[in-house]
């Protein structure tokens, strides 16, 4: 019984886990040169800011919500600091705190319109997403580019691993990862999220604070949106209102294809770093390649959520028939 | 969800009501700064003016939001519209350069737009997925399909035919605003004058009772998503004629957006059970004077989304039941004390 409910809990994560080794295996195999530790490092520190989109939209899905603002709060914060700091001399460090803060804000308010007023969450987050992308175009349209030695310090950090430069992107990207899981695996607010997801009106029975939770996670995924935008900055070093356009679909699709139930209320948070790992060893193998075009990319992702999706779709199926 | 038992009154006013006065009032404020906003003229036996244009720019979200209206209807979403309208534009690029004729071409693309529909129909209405679920999909990989079927490049349509069905005139009137009319009006009528309406309502607002009463609901479900799958291929052919060209890019770019807001905008629940095709025509129309007004203030059209945003976000909060309640208690409060 508990060795059953082990495997059904934990099968979506071993099969993404065997997924993204017969991708990297493949990529390795054709592409000469794919299999080194610099091409890994990269896979993280490229997809960094939609890592970290992604493990705050994982926490919006166990609740069984969504997000479709993250796309353009990015683009928004990357303007924002990119303009406060070029334009106003604010210092960088203040500039993200603002910036995370401002995130927050607008998470707190579609949280709060979404559990006040019953709205429904993509409706209220679709309307947070254009707010955000025009806001983002009225603060400027080009691209403004960062110049402070505070940014060149961080952007030129790397921890070094041996030959393997480990770049600040990236380990803010594990940073938050590991931030995530906790919240997610080892804290009540975590637990909530998914007994929320599970069933609300449950919850509710429970006593469980849903209004306070639910609010709370859009709050912190838009928070973690914002810090997503700023670690663009730092990648691209500008920042671009344009910056993040359809990334809402990716960091949904890297939650679904690391196995977490679209409907919420089950998931893990693991299963997310190894959906990312896996759409940017598809991304890389594809760039490495050269001879496929860019489009493929799309296909194949889309593939992909059809296949997890159908998975989930048995996994469920076969546990309520066993439940009966 | 349904307090059907509470015995509320009737609603105070109809969504209808609500946009009749918005639309009314955007266009007044229009006027009182530029008096030429409502003038229409006839050059070369064309009416030319702002009102035209809004109807002829409206006309493409109109006919996604057609479609949207049905699926919305059920309790569902189509999130693929926009990914459709590029490839049937695509579509209409390649059998148009293979020589086929003009019949042929729309047939073909409203036949790609519903065989779209058809999948995601099969996803929701037989394996029960989700529907934001089942349609990411699509939506996701359908401008990779667009892009390989158009080999990532623009194509450029150079056919006179297919160029009028967007930018001719019909009796001095435009085409396209006419061919939508049209089709809103054999909608209303196929829907509201037999029991399909009625059925669709019904199995979106409950399913299981509408199974249990003898509704073929999950074919209902499935015939909904083919229409606006079929929807979006239209669309996808008034868009690819009108840039003369087939952008597998930026063909239908929030397009799904649009229509779900002209729908929403127009009365039509999320949750399912009610439609209202007239709302969805005048919440287009709506959506497109708002983005015409900007246009005329001199916003940006970048900026353009905020006030896109508010107004949704305005438009909800009206209909929402929680806020009423909470509206109507608060009127209640003071009459008890008064009695």
């Amino acid at each position: 019984m508990i060795a059953r409910s082990l495997s059904t809990r934990y099968l979506p994560l071993i099969a993404t886990s065997g997924i993204f080794l017969v991708l990297f295996i493949t990529a390795s195999v054709l592409n000469e040169g794919f299999f080194s530790g610099r091409v890994i490092v990269n896979l993280l520190s490229d997809n960094a800011f939609l890592g970290i989109a992604a493990v705050g939209m994982t926490l919006v899905i166990f609740s069984g919500g969504i997000d479709l603002s993250v796309g353009s709060v990015i683009g928004f914060t990357s303007i924002f600091s990119a303009t406060i700091i070029a334009g106003h001399g604010v210092h960088p460090a203040i500039a993200w705190i603002a910036a995370v803060i401002l995130g927050a804000l607008l998470g707190a308010a579609m949280g709060t319109l979404i559990h006040v007023f019953e709205l429904p969450p993509f409706l209220v987050t679709l309307a947070g997403m254009f707010l955000a992308r025009g806001s983002a175009f009225w603060l400027n349209t080009e691209s403004v580019g960062i110049s402070h030695p505070w940014y060149d310090g961080l952007s030129n950090f790397a921890l070094s691993l041996g030959p393997i430069q480990v770049s600040a992107a990236a380990l803010l990207l594990l940073a938050t990862a590991l931030a995530g899981y906790v919240v997610a695996h080892h804290t009540r607010f975590g637990r909530n999220l998914l007994a929320i997801g599970g069933s609300e009106q449950s919850a509710l029975l429970m006593g469980l604070p849903v209004g306070a939770a639910k609010i709370a996670v859009y709050t912190v995924n838009s928070a973690c949106a914002a810090f997503a935008g700023l670690v663009a900055t730092l990648y691209t070093g500008s920042g671009n209102p344009s910056m993040g356009i359809g990334l809402e679909l990716d960091a949904i699709a890297v939650v679904v294809i690391g196995g977490t139930l679209l409907t919420g209320g089950r998931g893990h948070l693991f299963g997310t770093v190894l959906g990312l790992l896996i759409f940017g060893t598809i991304q890389a193998a594809i760039l490495f390649d050269g001879r496929l075009s860019s489009w493929w990319m799309r296909i194949v992702v889309g593939a992909l959520l059809l296949v997890f999706i159908l998975l989930q779709r048995l996994l469920v199926r076969g546990e309520t028939r066993a439940g009966h | 969800m349904n307090p059907a038992e509470s015995s509320r009154p009737r609603r105070p006013l109809s969504p209808l009501v609500w946009l009749c006065l918005g639309l009314t009032a955007l266009v007044l404020w229009n006027v009182v700064s530029n008096p030429a906003f409502l003038a229409v003229t006839l050059r070369d036996g064309h009416v030319y003016g702002v009102p035209i244009d809004i109807f002829t720019q409206a006309s493409r979200t109109m006919l996604v939001a057609l479609g949207m209206t049905l699926v919305i209807a059920t309790g569902g979403v189509d999130l693929s519209v926009g990914s459709v309208v590029a490839i049937a534009g695509a579509v209409c690029a390649l059998t148009l350069g293979h020589g086929a004729g003009l019949p042929l071409t729309i047939a073909a693309a409203i036949a790609v737009g519903a065989a779209a529909g058809a999948v995601n129909g099969l996803l929701v209405a037989r394996l029960a997925i989700q529907p934001i679920v089942a349609t990411l999909i699509l939506m996701v990989a359908g401008r990779g399909i667009a892009q390989l079927l158009s080999g990532g490049q623009v194509l450029i349509i150079a056919d006179k035919s297919f160029e009028f069905l967007a930018n001719g005139f019909v009796l001095g009137l435009p085409f396209a605003p006419l061919l939508v009319a049209a089709l809103f009006l054999a909608a209303h009528l196929a829907l509201r004058r037999s029991a399909l309406g009625l059925f669709i309502e019904a199995a979106g607002d409950n399913e299981t009772a509408s199974r249990f009463a003898g509704l073929a609901a999950a074919r209902i479900k499935w015939l909904v998503y083919v229409f606006s799958g079929a929807c979006a291929g239209l669309a996808g052919v008034l868009t690819a004629s009108n840039i003369r060209a087939a952008d597998a890019n930026r063909a239908g770019e929030n397009a799904e957006l649009d229509a779900i807001f002209a729908v929403v905008v127009g009365g039509t629940a999320l949750t399912g059970g009610r439609f209202s095709i007239l709302g969805t025509f005048l919440g287009a129309l709506l959506i497109q004077t708002l983005a015409t007004t900007m246009y005329y203030r001199g916003v940006p059209p970048a900026v353009a989304p905020v006030p896109k945003a508010l107004l949704i976000v305005a438009v909800s909060l009206l209909q929402s039941e929680k806020l009423r309640n909470r509206i109507s208690a608060l009127w209640r409060k003071p009459r008890k004390v008064a009695a």
